[in-house]
């Protein structure tokens, strides 16, 4: 308040009323608390980026407070309701890439330039060129900032399979592994290692599956475990059904795996082969009220430290390649982060990187697709 | 009570009811109904007289003792295969059909044909005098005349037994007075037997052949409702059936049929010995307010005593008088509005006399008794 | 003038108040008033409905025949496709590939271009990447010839169909949404023609979802029908211990009881468990009770459960012992009086009762997004999907139109069977 009288001199004589000062103190810049709303995705997700990125900054930026809004899972739906109101009340939004390319997409999102809003890594090297390569334009989009890369993968009970998996075409061979197995309620992902496992090349999945022969092909590999499957639709799933002893193996995020094995200790053990990678960034919406204030939050949360610090909470990538020496250990359990990075190259003999331009264009119909082929048995 | 039990068209012999299985709320229940009778089951509520009704119907089961329709034994009979006949308090006529389906119902459950059951629906009603209602809803009918549908619908499958629970508690003063009438007509032209039970005393008396008085689980007595009202055999029903005046006292000597009672103001009277003990007992005594005779003359009267009175009550026929009498001062008199009776005034002090005949001796009753 | 006509003419004249003002206008005046006061009491709730009901509503019906985007942000190439005989066998001409690289170039500039190709990649899949691509290298293009240059960018450019498409959606209104949402599509000549077998999925799941509805609804019948009795006929005491247990679950959140449930039904739950314990099923053969139409039905019916139970026990309230006895006395047996007395009695309660669970049933969606696996799942999970995922809202509009229209549809059709007036929910 002295602050303020003194800045406000010419209405020192009006701040006596307290409706008045009031007002001041909104327009002040010196003074002003402005309110950054975050969404993300709640739970362990948010509680990473709150250690790794929102904590240091406020204790940085004593004018910033920033609110966690943990409604990412819908985050697509409520951004664009919010643009079409021309009531944007989020400053950031947390999606994954394949949202953003969407929201890029539909004018939802600010565009970005990485070398003028990103920090450059430690050793001057410009952002474009740190980001891991094509994290930054997913499906030729300009609006996507990564934080991490994460990847889908498969767990499995150790005490339940008589043989240990050891390649994601285990995943369709019931005679080796009997018993049901959890799969994402989606073609995306599923399509790719069903292909894989028809004896597909890698280097042209892409290409087989732009023909209809391909996508049957993928089907047809599918009809095979049909009838073993539950499909998940939340990432909580898969660790509660392995956990449960519902299934012996299932796809799920790694660091839900790396939660379900290194802190609540259940019999699984990680299949990292083919696993898909994924990203999952950033977003600044359009018409958003704090835009400068925003930016500057987002060069700091992911810059080389920040991104390589989040990982000390959760087993996710960061995006930078400066950051992956940075990676230390688990903030509370001590063990050694890098081997669970699912970019540790030992994790990483053979992934999956989507192509988003592809998915972009077919989503729609093989979603249509899919789901008519899961509701007619 | 009669004591030609095999005549008896229905039947109770020694029946207890008991719901909680620690009070009976009927406690020894003996009646017979010949056939062709008019029997109404009067008490005050939870006096036991529609659980008796009810374990007529195979409502409930009686907790012991049995009971005879027509010579059998229906304890065991369910409700359907009795063919008894009932109206229910509030008429329980099916809102979901019409009149007419009504009445059919229980000719169909009968499996009877469709020609049979239009022309003897016809019949109850045009008896009903709604021939021209067969079409409506219960609903769309009117208090009187949903009643009489109850009543055509109880009576269509030609029951040799009807129940009345309270038929005409819903109606108002007048309809109520008008339906007892008709259904004392229906009954006479069926000659069915009707037990109906009530609380309406007027209603009893007007209607029945014989009145059985329920009090406390027990049929206090069952007479015609002359005798019910003139020969009163318990203080209850005395005070339950018309009005009366209550003396109460304690025996000097008991006669040939009479007795002598000392009041408790010192006074002695004489007075009819109908239900009394032995001397030093207490009695409560019975007197119709229009038994009683202002001022007699000279010793025309055996009992006089002197009366206060308090309050008097025009009433056209007749004045109502409220006066002080043997420390009692709720003493009713009525005083026929005849030619030249004598004036009163509130306040003064007159002579009251009366028969020993018209003063019942009865059983001791601290209680005012109900109404 | 009121004077003039009582001087006039007294045999006609209106009555007259005490300071004649016309009778018939001043009573209009007081009802007047007590109308508007009436209606100013119900603003507020108008209001609201109007702004969260209506409004929404009518704003949906709009988005789904809502076709504003390719119009709108491609409009050169569209007023140049108008003189396009789309049956002509022949590609447009260079004028309108002109056209199409100016409204690329601004939407690349404005960020609009996303938008039409996201809308045309709905009708056919490639329409997407077909766009974006050709808005990042049209920039570099200056001159013409434009038509060999697109088509050199992207073959697609070179074929009838595209154009074809572009021009059928370039109207303000589209009945394509709708034509998905009963699995049909436009072909190539504007014919309305079925989605290839293996897309078809609507039809199949608005019957999926009307045929599981209605089971939930029979169970809801079969199972609240007795408890409702019970509750009816109950001593008070017993009655209102019964009433909190059937009113229990409207007291913890939906997505608790779907979860127990969860623990409850699956294969290592504890039904299952108790069925192997007590043999009735070996380890191996447990029962598959969730993830599929089981769950679904068992948890729906469930949770909805009240919502028949409630409304039937209002009606059965009402319904004195002495019908039964009635019947019974004039010659029916126990089940006849049941039958044709006490049944037909609780028609409008279960009326009610079936409405209000079938309809919400249609709607529901966590449930059998949770328990519903592959073959228990509604139309409402798709749709939600379309709002949330995939933001086709279009398409989500339209199911959620028809939705709606269903839901109307059954309501009419019991208004005629049943009578709405007969409805009794409490």
């Amino acid at each position: 308040m002295k602050k303020l009288l003194k800045s406000g001199s010419a209405l020192s004589a009006l701040a006596a009323a307290g409706i008045i000062a009031a007002g001041v103190t909104a327009t002040s810049p010196v003074s002003a608390q402005t309110t950054l709303t975050i969404v993300s995705w709640g739970g362990a997700y948010s509680k990473s980026q709150q250690n790794a990125y929102h904590d240091p900054y406020m204790k940085l930026n004593p004018g910033i407070k920033i609110i966690n809004d943990d409604s990412a899972a819908e985050g697509l739906a409520k951004l664009r309701a919010q643009v079409e109101a021309k009531n944007v009340t989020w400053d950031l939004v947390d999606m994954v890439a394949a949202s953003a390319i969407t929201a890029c997409d539909d004018g939802l999102v600010e565009t970005i330039d990485p070398d003028r809003d990103l920090a450059p890594a430690p050793d001057g090297t410009p952002a474009s060129k740190d980001f891991l390569e094509g994290t930054l334009t997913p499906g030729g989009t300009n609006c996507f900032i990564p934080q991490i890369v994460y990847s889908t993968t498969f767990g499995y009970r150790i005490d339940k399979v008589k043989t240990k998996p050891t390649s994601v075409c285990d995943v369709f061979d019931l005679k080796k592994i009997p018993g049901k197995r959890a799969l994402e309620k989606a073609p995306i992902g599923n399509i790719e290692w069903a292909l894989l496992c028809s004896g597909v090349p890698q280097k042209d999945l892409y290409k087989v599956m732009s023909t209809k022969e391909g996508i049957d092909k993928a089907f047809k590999k599918l009809d095979t475990i049909k009838s073993s499957v539950i499909w998940w639709t939340k990432g909580a799933q898969t660790p509660q059904l392995l956990a449960d002893g519902e299934v012996v193996m299932g796809s799920t995020y790694n660091g839900r795996l790396f939660s379900l094995i290194e802190e609540k200790k259940q019999p699984v053990a990680m299949l990292w082969d083919y696993q898909v990678f994924d990203l999952d960034g950033w977003v600044i919406p359009k018409g958003g009220k704090n835009l400068a204030e925003v930016k500057k939050f987002v060069r700091f949360a992911t810059d080389t430290q920040r991104l390589a610090d989040q990982a000390k909470y959760i087993s996710y990538g960061p995006a930078r390649k400066s950051s992956a020496p940075l990676v230390g250990k688990h903030a509370t359990l001590g063990i050694d982060m890098a081997p669970h990075m699912p970019t540790n190259p030992k994790n990483a003999k053979t992934t999956i990187l989507f192509n988003y331009e592809w998915w972009a264009d077919n989503r729609a119909s093989l979603d249509e697709r899919f789901n008519a082929w899961l509701a007619k048995k | 009570m009669g004591q030609n039990g095999s005549e008896a068209f229905v039947r109770f012999e020694g029946v207890q009811k008991s719901y909680d299985g620690e009070t009976l709320v009927v406690k020894d229940l003996n009646l017979d109904i010949p056939k062709g009778e008019f029997v109404t089951m009067l008490g005050p509520s939870g006096s036991g007289k529609t659980t008796c009704l009810m374990m007529l119907a195979g409502f409930e089961p009686a907790t012991h003792g049995e009971i005879y329709l027509d010579g059998q034994p229906i304890n065991n009979v369910p409700p359907h295969k009795r063919e008894i006949g009932m109206v229910f308090q509030n008429y329980a006529l099916f809102p979901h059909m019409t009149v007419a389906e009504n009445l059919a119902f229980p000719l169909q459950v009968r499996r009877m044909s469709k020609a049979d059951i239009e022309t003897k629906v016809k019949r109850a009603l045009d008896m009903v005098e709604l021939g021209a209602f067969g079409g409506r809803r219960p609903a769309q009918l009117s208090g009187g005349q949903q009643q009489r549908v109850a009543v055509a619908r109880a009576l269509v499958f030609e029951p040799d037994l009807i129940l009345m629970d309270e038929p005409l508690g819903a109606l108002d003063k007048q309809l109520r007075e008008q339906m007892q009438y008709e259904i004392k007509h229906i009954h006479e032209s069926l000659e069915v037997t009707v037990v109906y039970v009530t609380h309406d005393q007027a209603e009893a008396l007007t209607m029945s052949n014989r009145i059985a008085v329920f009090n406390d689980g027990i049929i206090q007595q069952i007479s015609s409702p002359d005798t019910l009202y003139e020969a009163p055999e318990t203080s209850f029903v005395a005070h339950f059936i018309g009005e009366n005046n209550k003396l109460d006292g304690t025996i000097q000597s008991v006669g040939k049929g009479t007795c002598k009672v000392r009041l408790d103001t010192g006074e002695t009277v004489t007075a009819k010995a109908v239900n009394v003990k032995e001397k030093g007992s207490r009695t409560s005594m019975s007197l119709r307010p229009e038994r009683i005779v202002i001022n007699p003359k000279g010793k025309s009267v055996p009992n006089i005593l002197k009366g206060k009175i308090q309050e008097l009550i025009y009433l056209g026929d007749h004045i109502r008088t409220r006066m002080t009498v043997a420390g009692h001062d709720d003493f009713i008199v009525k005083i026929p509005n005849t030619f030249g009776h004598e004036p009163l005034a509130e306040g003064s002090t007159v002579n009251v006399g009366w028969e020993s005949e018209d003063c019942r001796a009865l059983d001791f009753t601290e209680a005012h008794g109900p109404g | 003038m009121a004077a003039g006509t009582a001087g006039t003419n007294t045999e006609n004249a209106p009555l007259m108040t005490a300071d004649g003002v016309p009778l018939k206008q001043s009573l209009q005046r007081a009802l007047r008033q007590k109308r508007r006061g009436a209606f100013l009491l119900t603003l507020p709730l108008l209001v609201f409905i109007f702004i969260f009901f209506v409004a929404p509503i009518a704003d949906m019906m709009f988005r789904s025949i809502e076709n504003e985007v390719v119009g709108k942000y491609i409009p050169r190439t569209v007023a140049a496709l108008k003189d396009w005989d789309a049956t002509s066998g022949e590609l447009p001409d260079e004028k309108v590939f002109a056209a199409l690289v100016e409204d690329i170039k601004i939407g690349r500039k404005d960020r609009t271009i996303g938008k039409v190709a996201r809308r045309l990649n709905y009708e056919i899949a490639g329409m997407s990447s077909l766009f974006r691509s050709t808005a990042r290298r049209v920039a570099r293009l200056d001159e013409g010839p434009y038509k060999e240059a697109l088509i050199a960018i992207r073959p697609q450019w070179g074929e009838l169909e595209t154009w074809q498409l572009i021009q059928r959606e370039s109207g303000k209104y589209t009945a394509s949404y709708y034509l998905a949402a009963v699995d049909a599509r436009f072909d190539n000549a504007g014919n309305i023609v079925a989605q290839p077998e293996e897309r078809q999925i609507y039809t199949f799941l608005f019957g999926r979802t009307m045929a599981m509805s209605l089971s939930i609804t029979l169970l809801c019948i079969l199972l609240g029908f007795p408890i409702a009795y019970l509750l009816a006929t109950l001593p008070l005491r017993y009655a209102a211990l019964l009433m909190i247990l059937v009113l229990l679950p409207f007291w913890t959140s939906l997505l608790v009881r779907t979860t127990a449930w969860i623990a409850m039904l699956q294969q290592q739950g504890v039904i299952n468990d108790l069925l192997v314990l007590v043999g009735i099923i070996s380890d191996e053969g447990r029962l598959q009770l969730i993830h599929n139409k089981t769950g679904t039905l068992i948890a729906m019916t469930h949770i909805l459960l009240p919502f028949m139970i409630l409304p039937l026990y209002s009606v059965m309230k009402t319904i004195p012992p002495s019908y039964m006895r009635a019947a019974r006395s004039l010659g029916a047996t126990q089940a006849r009086a049941f039958i044709k007395v006490y049944l037909p009695q609780t028609l409008s309660g279960m009326g009610a009762g079936t409405i209000l669970v079938f309809i919400l049933s249609i709607g529901f969606y966590i449930t059998p997004a949770l328990v519903g696996g592959t073959s228990g799942t509604f139309i409402s999970n798709y749709i939600a999907d379309h709002v949330s995922t995939t933001l086709n809202w279009g398409l989500a509009a339209a199911l959620g139109v028809m939705l709606l229209a269903l839901v109307l549809a059954l309501y009419l059709i019991y208004d005629k069977a049943v009578g709405i007036d007969n409805m009794k929910l409490g």
